[in-house]
């Protein structure tokens, strides 16, 4: 084994960079799957609002402007490799202060409160929320998304029997979208995590809202599921703003992890259609 | 579509109704949690508020900032968070809000108690909507920060009506 050394500020610089990233250039794979809603749709209100979610992230992009108010608090996936070793810092610091430097330098919103009772705002939008993961190797991967809490606060788990079939899964699905309404930014994405525990599948629901929408699941049983879920949750016709028209649901997005003979945990995490993140690897 | 001015008067309010789409033009003031919640203790203890906002309308946001440009991004909020501040804020003469998605009952019984409405911002769209506002500054409640109320100048923003002042809901489907 050869120890790589990573300084803490490489890490700190590419954070930064890429919370710039996601909350001024929308994923290429959202905004083709808002476009592809726009072809398709019949309703003229609605089209018009797909319309202005494209400009919304031709500006953003030009202007360097959030393309959302709500820049959200930021989730920071990291895989790092065991012959890794961090030089002048560490991870969490690190990470901590590329996010305060990012929201500085992009005159992101700092909506983060120190505790949530008294409610005094850190000025920083830090804490961010750090998930490491060690696996073999010499790389370190980071995928940072920073998320608003309109679609946050709809987000739900639930403990399902380990007898539960798909059809529950799906109806727990339809079931939160229909709790949300129009109130969280439709055309929603949704972010499922499956098996594992409590905290683990709500972390998972997250982590699958990195995948690529147009990606589906290479694992068949899931990409069926995915397909269903979709197909049910559009049926509620919520649509853009809430108004009707066939664009209720961008993609539903299912991961797996293992999980205790007696349940099966599952979370869903709502994301709204400014669906925004980036990822590097050094 | 039509094109109203704030502040708004009854008989436009009147006008107005469930799923037209309008443009407003005028001054607007930003409020959100923690600016409700101060606002109606204020109200509760028979205080002046340190904005006048009799007639005014109150738009659910919490901006980005901008070093070169009026302001950064700024979208509407969940109103539904402000459903409960919401009739003394209309009982001390506030005629429109702007936020987005559904409100409760007692919200819209008192919108239509007080004749006033509530209109949708394109949600999820705070760049396109930048483009709208023409000038911005903080008039009360600077502590909060990023929930601070400002006083904003928009032209031309667009809207549409969710509950008329008569209570027909644009949402009505999902209650």
């Amino acid at each position: 084994m050869r120890t790589r050394y990573i300084d803490a500020e490489i890490i700190k610089n590419t954070i930064k960079d890429l919370c710039i990233q996601a909350n001024t250039i929308l994923r290429p794979d959202v905004l083709e799957a808002i476009k592809e809603l726009y072809r398709r749709e019949s309703d003229g209100f609605a089209k018009n609002m797909l319309g202005a979610l494209i400009q919304n992230a031709d500006i953003a992009r030009r202007d360097k402007l959030a393309l959302c108010q709500d820049t959200g608090m930021v989730t920071v996936f990291i895989t790092v490799g065991g012959d890794v070793f961090i030089r002048g810092g560490n991870i969490t610091e690190a990470v901590n202060e590329g996010v305060a430097a990012a929201y500085e330098e992009g005159h992101f919103r700092k909506s983060v409160v120190a505790d949530p009772l008294l409610r005094g705002n850190t000025g920083t939008n830090t804490p961010a929320i750090v998930h490491i993961d060690v696996i073999g190797g010499d790389k370190l991967m980071i995928a940072v998304m920073p998320k608003g809490f309109g679609s946050e606060n709809k987000s739900r788990t639930i403990m399902l029997n380990p007898t539960a079939g798909s059809d529950e899964i799906v109806e727990f699905c339809v079931e939160t979208v229909k709790l949300a309404g129009p109130d969280a930014c439709p055309p929603y994405v949704l972010g499922v995590g499956l098996g594992g525990t409590m905290e683990q599948c709500a972390s998972l629901a997250k982590k699958a809202l990195l995948r690529p929408l147009n990606i589906a699941s290479s694992k068949p049983h899931l990409a069926e599921l995915e397909d269903r879920i979709k197909k049910k949750v559009n049926e509620l016709k919520i649509g853009v703003m809430g108004l009707g028209g066939a664009s209720t649901v961008l993609a539903a997005v299912v991961e797996t992890t293992p999980t205790h003979i007696a349940g099966l945990p599952m979370a869903v995490n709502l994301s709204c259609h400014a669906l925004r993140s980036a990822s590097a690897v050094i | 579509m039509k094109k109203i001015n704030t502040p708004l008067m009854e008989n436009v309010i009147a006008d107005l109704k469930a799923g037209d789409e309008v443009l407003l033009s005028g001054v607007i003031f930003t409020a959100r949690d923690q600016a409700h919640l101060k606002l109606c203790e204020l109200i509760g203890q028979n205080e002046d508020l340190p904005v006048n906002i009799a007639g005014q309308v109150i738009y659910y946001c919490g901006p980005t900032p901008s070093a070169d440009r009026v302001i950064g991004s700024c979208g509407p909020t969940t109103s539904s968070r402000m459903d409960p501040f919401t009739p003394p804020l209309l009982k001390k003469g506030v005629k429109g809000m702007i936020g987005k998605g559904r409100r409760s009952s007692g919200a819209r019984d008192a919108i239509v108690r007080e004749k006033a409405i509530y209109f949708a911002a394109p949600a999820g769209a705070g760049a396109y909507l930048n483009g709208k506002v023409t000038s911005c500054e903080v008039v009360a409640f600077p502590d909060l920060g990023p929930e601070a109320m400002h006083k904003l100048t928009v032209k031309d923003f667009p809207l549409i009506v969710v509950i008329d002042a008569f209570g027909n809901d644009i949402y009505a489907r999902f209650n």
